[in-house]
């Protein structure tokens, strides 16, 4: 059903008539009128002083090539399972490529047809469609919905923005990722380094040899735990340890995330919010209230990963119908 | 002769003296084991076997046994637990809130119902455990202190208030229950011959000796923990069904949980109860103690419940389009037309219509209806369980996780395991332990002055404690013994 705040786009038409009308920002009726859902609040937030550690995809450049999913498993040691688990849903990518096809039909079928009818009838793309690649991983919410469930507090909040996942601590229940939304979190199903059922397609964690392909920076984690994106925090501290062996703070671009690293058309951007030279504020400055959104706004999890509109080339204000293909 | 009351049905029939009650319900434990209980403990042994082996295969394998996936976290692990949970909260209603309400009716089946609660919370207590992916490590969720600089664990967790929820409700019930079980436990200790069965419930009854002070202190004990079990009945489900309340899943992030999951918890508990007695009745030929009376109260309560439960879900249809959050309504329309939509139209037509069923007199009095009622409910509370679960996981917010859940037979083992464990604790403690409270039942019969209430009447077991030939002066033949007396005229 009508899901625009996870995934927008708009025509470059529109979008120089008015760049401020590009993007659907999900507003709350309150009594002091519509505010955005950041304002609508119980928590207190946390408070950043030092670095405060964001991205930004960018939809118009992301081609979907999927170097940035690769890029994240080399660094972050992540099993590969083999087809017969990701036919069961039990992939292990930390990351992955959301693809949202376009559809013959459209918004203003709801008179003639009805709601449910229309939706029912754009869940099938069209045969040439169009599509926006929207890559997915840990969105390091400020109001984490992961981190009040796990009995444990195996998943915590760093004083750097980051969702802190703590292996050592978690005992599977399992219970994070059924409260995330996004739907990035991994369990461990099995024992993918020792389990003979995986010897075969992950072969590298069975050998000492095949080990030597491992990141020594990363753990790899035991069955039962849960794991995600980290946003590279091995890659974070060894900046910043670099950094203060040298005395002064991390340059803007010293330190990148494996995904950011990977991309061919730097669509991920990565860098401290809290430094206002950075490439990362300069950006969300400058897209603010234009290109800038968040997914799933209006639940104010408030993530730290921003996406920016994906802009269409064309003339035309609307999208034009789909020729028979 | 017992006195029969001409306004009401009769909560013990068959004209039983005392004796009566005792020698019924003690000869089930006295006498050798019959070839039904052996067969069907034959096979909740063999289904206990069953369970074993699917935890073992848990255990060293892991989670990836089950069916479960990177959408659908929790599927038939915690639909178990939570059906467990609440088949448990009949037996507490009926020892605890029965007994603060007076309602001398729960007498006959109290003990069976705790019975069956601590079982079933015995059960239930294996999903939260077993469905870890490290259960050697479930100590990390006890509050206790260390070398960590005393890390503690995650007080806001819904996960974590289970933890105390079923552990305080567990420890009251098998309080409760003990209790209640010592003054039988000196019964039987009192009549065993064999040498083992005497030394066993000599223990178990804690030199229990019937005086004044024991039965004193037995009364206000009873009444504290029904005072202390009764908020327990409304807190523990309400606390089970804020895993899914507080959560921001659709379909799971409402209100209405509380209230809903505790209506249904006693529904489905009732019809457990029900499923039981109606089997244990006959079997051990307790028709006369568990009468047809206590029957249709129960498929009473069963209604209210059930009711109050599709009041619930009408609720929730209506909150979901009222809201005009996108992906509540969408939630509930996959519910009912999405791929599960088959496990949803079970849900309604077992919850919502059949207890609607016991309208009709001719329902709530027939055992053969009331079985089969009470087994439809229990399925379909199941499937409502497996439908909130499961069908609200495996589409939530962005489309490009949606999935589908099957289970292996791994998840279906464990819980028909739990099933033999649950027969299995139940047919040792029918036949080890007294079925019903004699006690209590003893309480609740009633005697005239005249024919004394010790070992009189049709089956005389020992001699005459009062004698015919003087009645007391101021007794009428036919007034109960409770009537007011008036010692003026004595004096006259």
């Amino acid at each position: 059903m009508d899901r625009h705040e996870v995934v927008q786009e708009n025509t470059l038409a529109k979008y120089q008539k008015n760049p401020k009308e590009v993007t659907e920002y999900e507003l709350i009726a309150t009594p002091d009128g519509l505010e955005k859902p950041n304002k609508v609040s119980l928590w207190q937030d946390y408070q950043y002083n030092d670095h405060h550690w964001g991205m930004a995809i960018d939809l118009n450049s992301c081609i979907g090539c999927g170097s940035c999913v690769i890029g994240c498993q080399t660094e972050n040691n992540i099993a590969v399972v083999g087809k017969q688990q990701v036919i069961n849903r039990r992939e292990m990518h930390w990351m992955r490529i959301d693809r949202y096809y376009s559809s013959n039909h459209h918004e203003d079928e709801f008179e003639k047809n009805g709601k449910l009818k229309t939706y029912a009838e754009m869940e099938d793309p069209s045969d040439n469609p169009q599509v926006i690649f929207q890559p997915m991983m840990c969105q390091h919410c400020n109001h984490a919905p992961c981190e009040t469930v796990c009995p444990v507090l195996a998943t915590t909040h760093s004083s750097e923005g980051l969702n802190q996942m703590t292996y050592n601590r978690c005992v599977g229940t399992r219970y994070c990722a059924n409260n995330c939304p996004y739907k990035v979190r991994r369990f461990n199903w099995f024992s993918y380094y020792s389990n003979e059922k995986f010897e075969d397609v992950n072969g590298h964690m069975f050998t000492d040899l095949g080990r030597m392909v491992l990141n020594p920076d990363v753990t790899v984690r035991a069955r039962g735990v849960m794991e995600k994106c980290s946003m590279c925090v091995q890659r974070i501290q060894l900046g910043k340890l670099e950094a203060k062996k040298q005395k002064r703070r991390p340059k803007d671009g010293e330190i990148v995330t494996a995904c950011a690293q990977s991309c061919p058309t730097e669509a991920i951007l990565f860098g401290d919010m809290r430094d206002p030279s950075s490439r990362l504020s300069q950006l969300l400055r400058r897209e603010d209230g234009e290109r800038a959104f968040h997914v799933l706004d209006s639940i104010n999890v408030q993530p730290n990963i921003t996406y920016l509109t994906k802009i269409r080339n064309g003339s035309a204000e609307f999208f034009p119908a789909e020729e028979n293909a | 002769m017992q006195h029969v009351s001409p306004v009401r049905e009769p909560l013990v029939t068959g004209g039983k003296t005392y004796h009566d009650v005792t020698q019924d319900i003690c000869y089930q434990v006295e006498a050798a084991p019959n070839i039904r209980w052996m067969g069907a403990l034959g096979v909740s042994l063999i289904l206990l076997g069953v369970f074993f082996y699917s935890v073992y295969r848990t255990l060293w394998y892991g989670i990836g046994e089950w069916g479960l996936n990177k959408t659908i976290g929790w599927a038939w692990d915690i639909t178990n637990f939570v059906w467990w949970v609440g088949i448990g909260h009949a037996g507490t209603l009926i020892s605890a809130v029965l007994l603060l309400f007076r309602q001398k009716w729960r007498s006959s089946i109290n003990r069976a119902a705790e019975a069956m609660t601590i079982f079933a919370v015995i059960c239930a207590a294996m999903f939260p455990v077993l469905h870890m992916g490290r259960p050697w490590l479930a100590f990390y969720v006890f509050p206790l202190q260390n070398t960590l600089g005393s890390l503690w664990a995650n007080f806001n967790s819904p996960l974590l208030w289970d933890v105390f929820a079923i552990s305080t409700y567990f420890t009251v019930s098998l309080v409760f229950w003990y209790t209640g079980l010592v003054p039988d436990f000196a019964t039987i200790r009192d009549r065993a011959k064999g040498k083992i069965a005497k030394f066993s419930y000599s223990m178990l009854s804690m030199g229990w000796t019937g005086s004044a002070k024991h039965w004193s202190r037995y009364e206000t004990v009873s009444l504290i923990l029904a005072g202390v079990s009764t908020p327990l009945v409304l807190s523990v489900h309400t606390i089970v069904s804020m895993d899914f309340a507080t959560s921001v899943v659709p379909g799971w992030h409402t209100t209405i949980f509380p209230p809903y999951f505790v209506a249904g918890a006693i529904f489905s508990g009732f019809a457990m109860v029900l499923t039981l007695m109606l089997i244990t009745r006959v079997v051990f030929k307790l028709e006369d103690y568990i009468t047809l009376e206590h029957i249709a109260l129960m498929n009473k309560i069963m209604m209210v419940t059930g009711s109050i439960v599709g009041v619930a879900y009408i609720t929730e249809f209506f909150i979901a389009w009222y809201s005009q959050v996108e992906y509540e309504q969408y939630a509930f329309i996959n519910r009912a037309t999405g791929p599960y939509w088959w496990a949803y139209a079970s849900m309604m037509t077992c919850n919502v219509i059949t207890p609607q069923l016991v309208w009709f007199r001719r329902v709530r009095y027939s055992i053969v209806l009331t079985f089969i009622l009470s087994i439809i409910v229990n399925i379909g509370m199941w499937f409502e369980r497996f439908v909130i679960i499961v069908t609200s996981l495996h589409r939530d917010y962005l489309p490009s996780s949606w999935a589908m859940f099957s289970p292996t037979r791994i998840d279906v083992g464990v819980y028909v395991g739990t099933i033999g464990l649950f027969f299995t604790l139940f047919l040792l403690f029918a036949k080890f332990f007294p079925v019903i409270n004699m006690a209590e039942v003893k309480a609740i019969l009633k005697y005239t002055v005249n024919d004394g209430p010790t070992y009189g009447g049709a089956n005389e077991g020992g001699g005459r404690l009062t004698s015919h030939t003087s009645p007391a002066p101021y007794a009428t033949p036919g007034v109960p013994a409770s009537a007011p007396v008036n010692y003026d005229k004595q004096n006259d």
